[in-house]
């Protein structure tokens, strides 16, 4: 079997072997925190891919989040669309947004392109909440169906198809690595004047980093409005989705798409589990103080320590 | 005679405030290497990336013939100029540290002609230096800075150049390998039939292979010499590399 082959072969795997033992646990709660964590891996997967790949730290998370949550609310308030029609098309929509977001401002290198994508999140919160048909700032509501298809309770099917979108984004993600692609967006991340003399297409290969990563982030978020049955825009645009993205992605290591789900999967389970015991303030503050640790003793996340325990590891 | 390959015609470019190049003019011929002279801080590499449109110039066009077609490169992006077959050895080599010898070659067959020919071009690039065969899978950061050449210019040749510019190829080498270097861009131009245009200060090296060139002193062209004796019996020459 191929590389490419065996590692799809096992992403499928792990899936079914997570709804099996999820459902052994057949406990509504186990779907929801399942959903949650898969979101997180596929948020950090895609936001790996032009901050790992590229070099090119997007601060726009929550803004391609959201843009794929109110898709869906769009969608179903106008056309009562299916909800996997809704995906695709927030896939869409957040990945030509990143289109756009990356003509506008990929000229611009470094920290000034974060700056930027800081502010296309507190651009379309204002938009929306000026917008009465989308909710406003009091939110809109969604009635959720009691089971969908094959699947009797709803949160299992929620959790299934974000299930498959996370393997898909892995898979993507993982393709992209084997790629000219992927080559060519490491080259802009060691040196990108470099990368140009040598006849890479930066600004090509960049738009369509940013189109990739901005579409798995609206995927993302396509569901959430019938995760929790409503939807209000500081929920949809909150920071904690563009810092949960960013950090777990450093914790688990940015040099392949292994680092976000280690990272993502062990952050957001954390995070989990401290909402049932102590209290959902603290999430952020877990995230932050994890950060903090790693930034000072592993620079390189849990990725770079493997290797270096391995003796792989790179001094440079 | 063979009509001009590269023109560069009245150029102004520089950094922010800052001035380089004056009023450049320079042409190369088809089929011929033209080296590019003048010690430190005059202006060479400058002049090259500006051609490259890795600096944007300020006033002054660069036209080439490729194919028998007239472009003008003026203002396009440096991967368009690639793409049109005009390709840069930069100076200090800048190639990808962290990448292998071979994933760096394949890297500068971005254009769509040279994709078509990878497999055939990576050939010619272990011809030519069979050392990076043996080292194909090695890091490019582990390397030698001869070898290190060689990845840089096989980068370049990969590209399927019809004008290579080579900037400052001697830069931090061994004179022995200095030599190796500048015979083995001697011999491409010829069984390539490439048009070449190569900065360097290492005047003594340059010229042996140089079918002519032309001196930048304070970032504008203070001669040109038609013939290498030209420049060798040149007082600037003289006055800047020899010492009398």
């Amino acid at each position: 079997m191929s590389r490419p082959l065996r590692l799809n072969v096992g992403l499928a795997a792990a899936g079914v072997a997570l709804i099996l033992i999820l459902r052994l646990i057949d406990n509504d709660y186990a779907w929801y925190t399942g959903y949650v964590i898969l979101q997180y891996v596929l948020l950090a997967v895609a936001w790996n891919i032009l901050a790992g790949y590229s070099g090119y730290v997007n601060f726009g998370t929550a803004a391609f989040f959201a843009a794929g949550a109110y898709t869906t609310i769009l969608l179903t308030k106008a056309l009562n669309l299916d909800l996997l029609v809704c995906v695709l098309a927030a896939g869409l929509v957040s990945g030509a947004l990143g289109l756009g977001m990356g003509w506008l401002t990929l000229r611009l290198r470094g920290v000034y392109f974060s700056i930027a994508t800081l502010s296309l999140a507190v651009v379309l919160q204002t938009l929306v909440v000026n917008w009465p048909y989308a909710g406003g700032s009091s939110g809109a509501y969604t009635m959720r169906p009691q089971g969908y298809a094959v699947f009797g309770n709803y949160s299992e099917f929620l959790f299934v198809l974000m299930l498959v979108l996370a393997l898909g984004g892995i898979a993507v993600a993982a393709g992209i690595e084997r790629s000219r692609l992927g080559l060519g967006l490491a080259t802009i991340r060691d040196d990108e004047r470099a990368a140009a003399a040598a006849g890479v297409p930066t600004l090509r290969l960049k738009l369509i980093a940013t189109a990739i990563s901005g579409g798995m982030m609206g995927m993302a978020g396509a569901p959430l409005p019938y995760y929790a049955s409503y939807l209000n825009p500081e929920a949809a645009f909150s920071l904690t989705h563009t810092i949960n993205a960013m950090a777990m992605t450093l914790i688990g290591g940015t040099q392949g798409w292994v680092g976000p789900v280690i990272g993502a999967t062990l952050l957001s389970t954390l995070q989990q589990g401290a909402t049932v015991t102590i209290s959902s303030a603290g999430n952020l503050l877990i995230v932050g103080g994890v950060l903090i640790l790693f930034v000072m003793l592993a620079p390189k996340g849990i990725l770079g320590l493997i290797r270096a325990w391995r003796g792989r590891g790179d001094t440079a | 005679m063979a009509h001009d390959a590269l023109v560069v015609q009245g150029l102004d470019a520089g950094y922010g405030a800052v001035r380089v190049l004056h009023d450049v003019s320079l042409r190369v011929p088809e089929g011929q290497i033209v080296a590019l002279l003048g010690t430190n801080g005059n202006g060479k590499s400058t002049l090259m990336q500006s051609i490259l449109g890795l600096v944007k110039p300020t006033r002054g066009t660069v036209r080439a013939w490729l194919d028998g077609r007239e472009v003008d490169l003026t203002g396009r992006a440096p991967e368009e100029i690639v793409d049109l077959g005009v390709v840069l050895v930069p100076e200090g080599r800048r190639l990808f540290r962290d990448l292998t010898v071979e994933e760096n070659l394949v890297l500068g067959a971005w254009r769509a002609a040279a994709r078509r020919e990878i497999s055939h071009n990576l050939r010619l690039c272990f011809e030519t230096f069979p050392r990076l065969e043996e080292r194909r899978r090695q890091r490019v950061g582990s390397m030698s800075g001869g070898e290190q050449q060689m990845v840089a210019i096989g980068r370049a040749l990969m590209s399927v150049p019809r004008i290579l510019l080579v900037d400052e190829p001697s830069v931090g080498l061994a004179p022995i390998i200095v030599k190796q270097v500048i015979e083995t861009i001697g011999s491409l131009k010829a069984k390539l039939g490439l048009t070449v245009l190569m900065a360097e200060q290492n005047f003594t090296q340059a010229i042996r292979i140089a079918d002519r060139g032309s001196v930048l002193v304070h970032g504008s062209i203070a001669f040109e010499g038609e013939t290498a004796e030209s420049l060798r019996d040149n007082h600037l020459v003289r006055q800047f590399y020899l010492g009398t």
